[in-house]
């Protein structure tokens, strides 16, 4: 226990075309103030499904299980009220939406969770020097502000509009669900640098990941490897090497064995 | 085709005896024409997805002459006509179907005549077809007459029609608009109202040769009312019709538009948007003819649709033997908020050229539960979710208004509509 953020017995299922399918089958997970985790593991393995479960999307039903997050049953929150507590998700495939502008969206959403925190709400200038500085230092084009939101983005820009999000939302716990995919190694670093800029000890994060690579530049607290729904080891920033070196086939036979 | 050959006179009992004694002979046969089909029903194809059953329940009386002008002022202010964007704009004023000169400006460079000291119909509208324009012939007291001449701006210039009464009346307004050769208008018509009324305008539109039409209807009728509004639009060679019709409200409204391409590269733009919710319903029909080769239509309408309320689209496109090149295309949309909220959509093609490009489709969709997370996800509330996304789903449609004041007023007044008028009633 931490008392800020723990996962404890977390099971949750999906309705898959009438089909019930069980995902998560007890995930334990705790992750102090002011570290960053990652969690590794082969496809399939629920990594994706415990982001969206913690972040509140309502097609995954939750069968049993606990999550605390600073003194509050998170589970019991709907999404924006998990947001404007501090949770924040960088979507693996962001959303698209069509005639809304970006900087009228990120606008719309720092206010909601200000006022949810019970902070000032920011006036329309306020915010869009802010929102400018910060996708300055995430080197987007300044256009990006005024496009739809992810519409027509590439990739990448997807990618850095999610970090610029979490940038100006002030989360204390980000999960970041494959933020590195479909990056090449220069968009890599820059989002690696904005996680990296948040760290402070009162700024947690959960990196999903595929590959060693993003760890060399976001180095994590601990790393998790996950699979069947469960985690099933844990380790220091090194087991990243390991993995890259090995795959996961060690862990799965233990984990089978035990 | 018996069924609207025979007498139908029963279905005009509301009417009671205003169809009595008419003498003037394009009102004579207007009203035998209105005898024999009476009003419409579902057994009418044209009508199918629209009842008039409702209209035959009250009587509707001629309007008072006499209204109550603080009440028509706060209306003017409710409408933002006298504050912002539209403060300064030249006025017709008409109140119960009924000229109002204190509450008009004239514009400068456009002659402005009134269908009661006139009475003048004009060539372009189908009594003999059209029983709603049938009806307007029959009892039209009074009407704007717009010219604007050969090569003049004329500017913006809005067409307000208020209603305001106690007692269940009908008012019918006869419009013309003339645009002459070369002449250019942006006209904005306003169509609101207090109390139980029917409001039956006839709008006939003549675009002159490379002359340049934008017509923005803001419907938003009184909760009570009917607005059964038929617009008929020629355009010649060159020239552009640029239409967009706003529908809020009414409990029954009918935006009928017939628009004829009667000259090479003419172009009619005949887009759209309505947000409806309780048991409110709202047609847009329209047919575009393209009679001459060359020619472009286009026509974009969505529909937000909440509570038990009816959306209902016909768009007809009809391009004669003689209409090479055409190009047309059609697209109605509609967002379903509620599990009782209906669209009824019918595009129709009808095509005797062979070498024409025209398209039309029709979507059905509720909002999108991804983009709704993505949203809560970023802290913003289910409520304002669901707001900004109805808001992208007409800005779209918005956006093909041409005229900058105009849009921005539309954009204005559907945000004063939220939450969807009735919200799950």
């Amino acid at each position: 226990m931490t008392q800020f953020l723990d996962i404890s017995g977390l099971c949750a299922r999906i309705d898959a075309d009438g089909q019930e399918k069980e995902i998560l089958k007890g995930v334990d997970l705790s992750i102090p103030p002011g570290e960053v985790h990652a969690i590794m593991g082969p496809n399939g393995s629920g990594k994706s499904t415990l982001s969206y479960v913690l972040a509140g999307r309502e097609d995954y039903e939750v069968t049993a299980g606990s999550v605390n997050f600073q003194g509050k049953d998170l589970l019991e929150m709907e999404p924006e009220e998990r947001a404007a507590a501090g949770l924040f998700l960088a979507f693996q495939s962001p959303i698209e939406l069509p005639g809304v502008n970006n900087a009228n969206f990120l606008r719309t959403a720092v206010n909601a969770v200000r006022r949810a925190r019970g902070q000032d709400e920011l006036d329309a200038v306020t915010f869009l020097k802010t929102a400018r500085a910060a996708a300055k230092e995430l080197s987007m084009a300044p256009d990006m502000l005024k496009r739809n939101v992810n519409v027509g983005f590439s990739g990448g820009e997807k990618k850095r509009n999610e970090v610029l999000q979490m940038t100006l939302l002030e989360p204390s716990f980000a999960i970041l669900d494959e933020t590195d995919s479909g990056l090449d190694v220069d968009a890599l670093r820059i989002v690696a640098e904005g996680v990296n800029r948040l760290r402070s000890p009162s700024f947690s994060a959960l990196v999903i990941t595929h590959h060693q690579r993003l760890l060399d530049y976001l180095v994590p607290d601990r790393i998790h490897v996950m699979a069947k729904g469960r985690i099933i080891h844990s380790g220091g920033p090194e087991l990243a090497q390991q993995i890259d070196r090995e795959g996961y086939t060690r862990f799965l036979a233990e984990a089978e064995a035990a | 085709m018996n069924a609207i050959t025979q007498d139908r006179s029963d279905t005009l009992a509301p009417f009671g005896t205003r169809l009595d004694g008419v003498t003037d002979p394009v009102r004579k046969a207007a009203t035998g024409a209105l005898h024999r089909s009476g009003l419409p029903d579902r057994r009418v194809e044209e009508w199918r997805y629209t009842s008039l059953r409702f209209l035959a329940e009250t009587p509707l009386a001629a309007p008072a002459d006499v209204y109550d002008v603080a009440q028509i002022q706060a209306q003017l202010e409710e409408l933002g006509l006298t504050d912002g964007p539209l403060a300064d704009l030249p006025r017709l004023v008409f109140v119960n179907g009924r000229y109002a000169e204190a509450f008009s400006v004239l514009p400068a460079e456009v002659d402005v005549s009134l269908f009661a000291k006139t009475q003048t119909f004009g060539p372009l509208s189908c009594p003999d077809r059209d029983p709603l324009t049938a009806l307007n012939t029959a009892l039209a007291a009074d009407g704007a007459q717009v010219r604007v001449p050969a090569g003049k701006k004329g500017g913006d210039v809005l067409l307000v029609s208020l209603g305001q009464t106690d007692a269940s009346v009908s008012f019918h307004p006869r419009h013309s608009v003339t645009l002459e050769d070369g002449a250019d208008l942006t006209l904005i018509s306003i169509q609101a109202g207090r109390g139980r009324y029917l409001h039956n305008p006839v709008l006939e539109v003549s675009v002159g040769a490379e002359a340049n039409l934008r017509h923005i209807t803001l419907q938003t009728e009184g909760k009570e009312a009917a607005c059964l509004a038929t617009t008929y639009a020629q355009v010649a060679e060159r020239g552009t019709y640029n239409s967009f019709v706003l529908g809020l409200g009414g409990v029954l409204s009918r935006q009928e538009i017939h628009a004829r391409l009667a000259a090479p590269f003419a172009t009619v733009h005949v887009n759209g948007a309505q947000m409806l919710g309780g048991r409110q319903i709202g047609d847009v029909t329209s047919v575009i003819t393209h009679a001459a080769p060359d020619c472009i239509s286009r026509q974009t309408v969505r529909n937000v649709l909440d509570g038990h309320a009816r959306g209902v689209f016909q768009g007809k496109v009809y391009v004669d033997r003689v209409a090479q090149k055409t190009d047309g295309y059609q697209m109605n949309q509609a967002l379903l908020l509620s599990e009782n909220a209906e669209i009824d959509a019918k595009p129709e093609l009808e095509i005797y050229a062979d070498d024409v490009k025209c398209s039309h489709g029709a979507t059905v969709g509720a909002l999108d539960d991804d983009q709704l997370f993505y949203l809560r996800s970023r802290g913003v509330p289910e409520a304002e979710a669901r707001q900004i996304l109805i808001h992208a789903f007409l800005d779209e449609a918005l956006g093909l208004i041409e005229d900058d004041v105009a849009r921005t007023v539309c954009t204005q007044m559907l945000a004063r509509s939220f939450p969807v008028a009735g919200e799950n009633a």
